[in-house]
């Protein structure tokens, strides 16, 4: 990206000016070399966001932050219903509340690397994953309205877990406000025995371990320590929560026109929050995350079972489930007034300080941990949540490392057995549906995580608590 | 001899693009370079055929309306789709088809599933003698 017309705030934080008919500023969080290295597509899509009605503070951009569709990857912006604000597909993603879902084993690394491979292997197999995969799981029309209304908390009633799984998942694995009337058919026609299932893309389920421990107090904290083992999976929800955006996109390219929304880029087509068509994707959406804290509750049972069979004296505890793509209303303070804000997070993270009581007890006094997903060769991290940050961005961190090659430049350039010689050279055993899914996924496409990383701990956006290396993936 | 389908560079998802003589074989084009990101569409028997209908208020919309109308159709049938036929574009409106089987991971080498395919970077157009439609697809 250029950096002339920009306004260094400090060497984390870039301003642009709001100017024309920008209702306010992007604020971007990112090192020099990371501002220099990121799209300049984000600076227009971050901008164009700027514009929308109802915006409050800033139109903001994470250190990871790429091209998109409608907002930049690694965007964030709250709207406030009370002065015109919005609610956008292309704010939330297709993949509405895909996350990312940390579980403790209680095993050192030690313990568990004779069976690493044993292990991997049998969660293959137990876990579906990739193109068209289905899961054990066939919901009838009564019990797929509950979990768009129950979320995890009906997949935990049902045996697919313990009461601590919910204790310990973001909005205790249900948001309130989902009615599945406003779910078309054919988005429960494709839910068929999709839950429990991983996908495919950037979705994965990791083996990994915590490498380096940085703030030691925290990590005790959030019951982690140097090199425990710990298993995370990322997944959303699959294609119920796609054809919830997609139905969605095009009833609001409709209210655009009905409200006469001035939009930038046909992909930021919204609707006013308090209007019928706003007020029916944000519950459909609700429908969806509800389903994704589902998905990833199911994969969990699958995984303990796995792990049962493999290293039966594993205790796996939840760390934190959180979402990266999604619409929530939440309180913030915004020109010294405490506010409802409906917060859009595309490839962000919530990332609460210490005091929320949304949190579970343990968290309430240091704040939330935040997992960060590296790329199937490269490190992730658990960071925690800053008061400071819930005043710069809405409490919002970053997901990921970020692409900085396209899928198909990553196609072209490697093989997918090469990579997984590779990784397996550095002592990370993969196993894969796909290939070619492997190559696209290749580590070298992402942008270093650590660099970025680095650039939300020195902005304060939250804490490094530990690093996480992994051991074994499984791709779709 | 225009008709093809090809791709444009999008850091993290993938563009389609659909060429064709007419407005439906832009559309057919490129419905087969998305259902290509996913699997060889080649290697694909014409075995099950499913019909799709849809409406919108422009071209455009009605391009993505087709190729989301098509993602649900394969997925609600299970079938992967190899043949794509666009009967009739009257108005704003579509009435098409496609053929296709069930996926086989041994025959079809399975690649990366397609969410949806999205505004972004969407155009209908004619240039010249030739239609092109494309947009970003969110994989």
């Amino acid at each position: 990206m250029e950096l002339k017309n920009l306004e260094k705030i400090n060497d984390y934080e870039w301003l642009i000016p709001a100017s024309g008919e920008m209702k306010v500023p992007v604020r971007i969080f990112a090192s020099q070399r990371l501002m220099e290295e990121m799209d300049e597509k984000v600076r227009e899509q971050a901008t164009n966001v700027a514009y929308l009605p109802g915006i409050q503070k800033a139109s903001i951009a994470m250190p990871d932050a790429h091209w998109g569709y409608g907002f930049p990857i690694g965007g964030v912006a709250a709207f406030d219903p009370q002065q015109g604000g919005v609610i956008s597909v292309g704010g939330v993603g297709f993949d509405v509340n895909c996350g990312v879902r940390t579980l403790k084993t209680g095993l050192s690394l030690e313990e568990v690397k004779s069976k690493l491979k044993e292990l991997i292997d049998t969660l293959f197999r137990i876990v579906p994953a990739g193109m068209g995969s289905r899961g054990q799981i066939s919901l009838s029309g009564k019990q797929i309205e509950y979990v768009l209304t129950e979320g995890a908390q009906w997949v935990v009633e049902h045996g697919y877990g313990i009461p601590e799984d919910i204790e310990f998942t973001e909005d205790n694995g249900k948001v309130n406000g989902a009615d599945p009337a406003n779910v078309s058919e054919t988005a429960l026609k494709r839910e068929r025995k999709q839950v429990g299932t991983l996908g495919s893309g950037n979705h994965y389920l990791e083996i990994q371990y915590v490498a380096e421990v940085y703030n030691s107090q925290v990590a005790e904290q959030f019951g982690l320590w140097e090199n425990q083992v710990v298993v995370t999976i990322h997944c959303g929800s699959r294609a119920l929560g796609h054809q919830v955006g997609t139905d969605y996109l095009k009833t609001l390219a409709g209210a655009s026109r009905k409200y006469g929304i001035p939009i930038r880029e046909r992909e930021l087509v919204c609707a006013p929050l308090d209007s019928d068509e706003g007020e029916r994707y944000f519950s459909a959406m609700n429908c969806a995350v509800n389903y994704a804290f589902a998905n990833r509750q199911v994969i969990t049972h699958l995984v303990r079972s796995g792990f049962e069979k493999v290293l039966p004296q594993a205790q796996l505890i939840m760390l934190y489930d959180i979402g990266h793509n999604t619409c929530k209303i939440e309180r913030h303070q915004i020109d010294g007034k405490s506010k409802e804000v409906y917060v859009h997070r595309k490839g962000a993270t919530r990332a609460f300080g210490p005091q929320r009581e949304q949190l579970p007890r343990p968290y309430q006094e240091v704040g939330q941990p935040v997992i960060i997903g590296g790329t199937m060769g490269t490190e992730s991290y658990i960071l925690v949540g800053t008061e400071s940050g819930e005043g710069k961005a809405f409490a919002s961190v970053c997901h990921g490392a970020g692409r900085q090659m396209s899928r198909r430049k990553a196609m072209k350039k490697w093989r997918g057995e090469q990579i997984v010689r590779e990784l397996s050279e550095k002592g990370i055993y993969i196993q894969a549906h796909s290939l070619a899914g492997v190559a696209e996924e290749a580590p070298l496409a992402y942008k270093d995580v650590s660099a970025v990383i680095e650039a939300i701990h020195n902005a304060n956006l939250a804490q490094k608590v530990v690093k996480l290396k992994p051991i074994g993936c499984i791709k779709g | 001899m225009p008709k093809r389908c090809d791709y444009f560079d999008h850091k993290a998802d993938v563009g389609i693009i659909g060429i064709g003589t007419t407005l439906p074989e832009a559309f057919e084009q490129a419905a087969k370079a998305m259902f290509d990101l996913m699997y060889d569409v080649e290697k694909v028997k014409p075995l099950e055929e499913i019909q799709v209908e849809c409406e919108a208020n422009n071209p455009e919309e009605l391009f993505v309306e087709w190729l989301n109308a098509l993602l649900a159709q394969a997925n609600i049938h299970e079938l992967g789709l190899g043949e794509f036929q666009v009967k009739q574009i009257k108005g704003f409106q579509l009435l098409g088809c496609a053929k296709g089987e069930p996926l086989d991971p041994q025959r079809h080498n399975l690649r990366t599933e397609v969410k949806a395919a999205t505004y972004a970077m969407l155009k209908v157009e004619k240039e010249g003698e030739k239609y092109i439609a494309q947009c970003v697809v969110d994989v």
